[in-house]
């Protein structure tokens, strides 16, 4: 049996709501990126509509705002589906088969990489090492990492998640 | 009396099953009317025992591993609560030749003590070094750091005394502390175990750097994609705070240290020291040029240590048993021990800390017993994504910085990825390119375009048609590789021909 991580509730956007939830970093040196983070917790997704409003808060250009959102892979720039789905690509994963398990995911969820099933469930993306080499091949649901993953397993699992992303709808 | 119950709250352990069993454990405790106390450690290292449930009896700690779901009401039966046998039965883990056959200095504590009590910290001897620390001077403290020996464990390998002793005579209003916790090499977990596991004593690590060099402020830069580590932290942080560790006034000395734990967001290129402190500065990880170093003009300009956790949280055992007795590990100038974690195929892998000099083929074959899947180790890559690819011919070669630099590889942070015989080698130096062309920082051209040059050429390689158009492309891609490893600013375009040429040079056949 697996671990069935509850969805997230992320809030609908509103730029009077973001400008509300990264106020407490207005004073702390460099805190950008964290403020980018309380965005993507709060709404799932950074929206484009809260650059201008991030630049003047830490006294930058949009530009610079816009650039360091873009270098990072965890920022996106519209809403995920309700659980986002990480398979790790990085070496140790591969030498368990980790091609082959993404291979099977991408079948089962009919989605490739940054793309979200047409229900909404799930968004799948890539990662780099999860840090649980030692029990490859690794997986990420939200934030809860999955060990020693099998294309049966997620299945399994993937099923199981659905079925309480609809039940909390 | 209420019995303790530990299961660990920690990465590899949950991904297992571990939250399901702290559930399960409790209710049907409830339903037996048994008095029990689920204690929070961390891991003890050996993945391979994860979910490891252990039980402290009157014949002392016992451990039940892996444990599943259903084996709970199983164990019940089996009087588990008090040392019962079942088929999971493990004993005292302690005396496992996997554990037993260990030198633990960085990792006495971690997976024995709740991680984040400070009170289960100080009974396993936390905060002497500390204490040690505020009796002497600064430059003393500097100078138990030199005598140790130790190397930075983040893979770079310079002498974190040295470091430290620079900041130290740096004049500024303001130093800082950095800790390196962006840990993206594929196949480490040794600074996810230790913020999981004893936090605490990273903690106190800091604080050490910070008295000596005279820093008021430490950051830790810590992954996105550990989220659990970060609540960890946190509390851990929270902990110290209140039991007057950190603050204004760091276990009454009068001295003043704080510390703020910032989210990397999925770069792997800010685990290079000069692009991490762009991004605590709120900037693309974008690497700096290099002087100034960021000893002298660090964080936001001020000169600043940069350490890897493992660095970090090695220095209270150092300063708790003295520099000198952390030199008698290790041999030459690989002194002290490192933390190797074992992953991949690999049949018992996990955390194994050791006096340098031991060979990757005891590592691999004694500690790992061999592969996941069985079949023969053909590769194995020590030092993440920008190590070599070693053939089963150098296992023989000892764990020591040199030596693995001699063999043309390099140990890194420790970690070691092993692949069977079903591995196809150009796949996965074409892999290493890949992973360079998604994780460039972008700012010198070798590193940014070469990746995706690289790339192609291995594409080219393996399609080609007669060998002589397949010569013809080595040569191109030897070329490159030359060219990434001298013009690159860092080691990310610098290094990542290495894995490259290790695997065309150890495994020529796959390439076609």
């Amino acid at each position: 049996m697996m671990q069935v991580v509850n969805p997230v509730r992320y809030q609908d956007f509103s730029l009077e709501r973001a400008t509300q939830v990264v106020q407490e970093f207005k004073d702390q040196p460099g805190a950008l990126i964290n403020a980018l983070h309380k965005l993507q917790d709060t709404f799932g997704y950074v929206d484009e509509a809260a650059m201008p409003m991030l630049a003047k808060l830490f006294n930058l250009s949009r530009a610079e705002v816009h650039g360091v959102t873009s270098f990072y892979h965890d920022f996106r720039r519209s809403k995920p589906g309700t659980y986002t789905v990480r398979v790790c690509q990085a070496e140790a994963c591969q030498a368990m088969g980790s091609v082959e398990l993404t291979e099977a995911i991408k079948q089962q969820l009919g989605v490739d990489f940054h793309e979200t099933t047409a229900d909404g469930t799930f968004t799948l993306e890539r990662v780099y090492c999860l840090g649980n080499c030692a029990c490859a091949p690794s997986i990420m649901v939200d934030k809860q990492t999955y060990g020693r993953m099998t294309a049966d397993r997620f299945k399994s699992l993937a099923e199981s998640l659905s079925a309480k992303a609809k039940g909390s709808n | 009396m209420s019995i303790r119950v530990y299961v660990p709250r920690e990465t590899t352990a949950s991904s297992l099953g571990a939250e399901l069993l702290v559930d399960a454990l409790t209710t049907e405790a409830k339903y037996r009317g048994l008095d029990i106390t689920i204690v929070r450690n961390g891991s003890r290292g050996a993945c391979f025992l994860e979910p490891l449930v252990e039980v402290e009896t009157a014949q002392g700690r016992v451990g039940y591993g892996p444990v599943q779901l259903e084996d709970i009401p199983d164990l019940f039966d089996a009087d588990f609560l008090n040392g019962g046998q079942h088929r999971l039965s493990l004993g005292d883990v302690e005396k496992l030749p996997w554990f037993a056959n260990q030198e633990r200095l960085t990792f006495a504590r971690c997976g024995i003590i709740a991680a984040t009590s400070v009170e289960e910290y100080k009974a396993h001897g936390g905060f002497k070094g500390l204490e040690n620390a505020l009796a002497k001077e600064p430059a003393a403290i500097v100078q138990e750091v030199l005598d140790s020996g130790l190397r930075g464990r983040g893979g770079a390998a310079f002498p974190t005394g040295i470091k430290w002793q620079t900041v130290a005579n740096a004049e500024a209003d303001q130093k800082y502390i950095v800790c390196n916790a962006d840990e993206g090499d594929s196949g480490t977990f040794s600074d996810r175990m230790i913020m999981e596991g004893d936090p605490l004593s990273l903690i106190e690590g800091m604080t050490i750097a910070g008295i000596a060099v005279g820093a008021t402020k430490g950051y830790i830069y810590l992954r996105s994609e550990y989220p659990l580590t970060q609540q960890i932290l946190l509390e851990a942080i929270a902990n110290a705070e209140a039991a007057g560790y950190l603050g204004n006034n760091v276990a009454g000395s009068g001295k003043a240290f704080t510390l703020e734990v910032r989210m990397g967001a999925g770069a792997y290129i800010c685990g290079e020291e000069t692009s991490l402190l762009e991004s605590l500065e709120g900037k693309r990880g974008q690497v700096r040029y290099k002087p100034p170093l960021p000893a002298l003009k660090g964080l936001f300009g001020k000169p600043t240590v940069v350490n890897n956790v493992i660095s970090l949280a090695t220095v209270p055992v150092i300063l708790e048993k003295g520099g000198k007795h952390y030199a008698n590990f290790g041999r030459g100038r690989s002194l002290g021990t490192m933390p190797f974690q074992l992953g991949g195929n690999i049949k018992f892998g996990g955390l194994v800390e050791k006096a340098f000099g031991l060979t990757l083929r005891q590592l691999i074959e004694d500690f790992g017993g061999g592969t996941y899947t069985g079949r023969p180790v053909r590769a194995v890559q020590v030092g993440g994504p920008l190590g070599a690819y070693f053939p089963a011919s150098l296992l023989d070669t000892p764990l020591d910085y040199e030596e693995f630099a001699k063999a043309g590889g390099m140990l890194g942070h420790g970690g070691v990825v092993v692949f069977d015989d079903t591995v196809n080698m150009a796949r996965m130096a074409r892999f290493s390119m890949e992973f360079c062309a998604a994780e460039s920082c972008g700012k010198c051209t070798p590193c940014r375009i070469g990746s995706t040059r690289g790339m192609e050429t291995i594409d080219r390689i393996v399609a080609a048609k007669n060998e002589e158009e397949r010569e013809a492309q080595h040569i191109i891609l030897k070329d490159l590789c030359e060219t990434m490893e001298v013009a690159s600013l860092c080691a990310m375009g610098g290094l990542t021909p290495m894995p490259v040429m290790s695997a065309v040079k150890h495994f020529k056949g796959d390439f076609q």
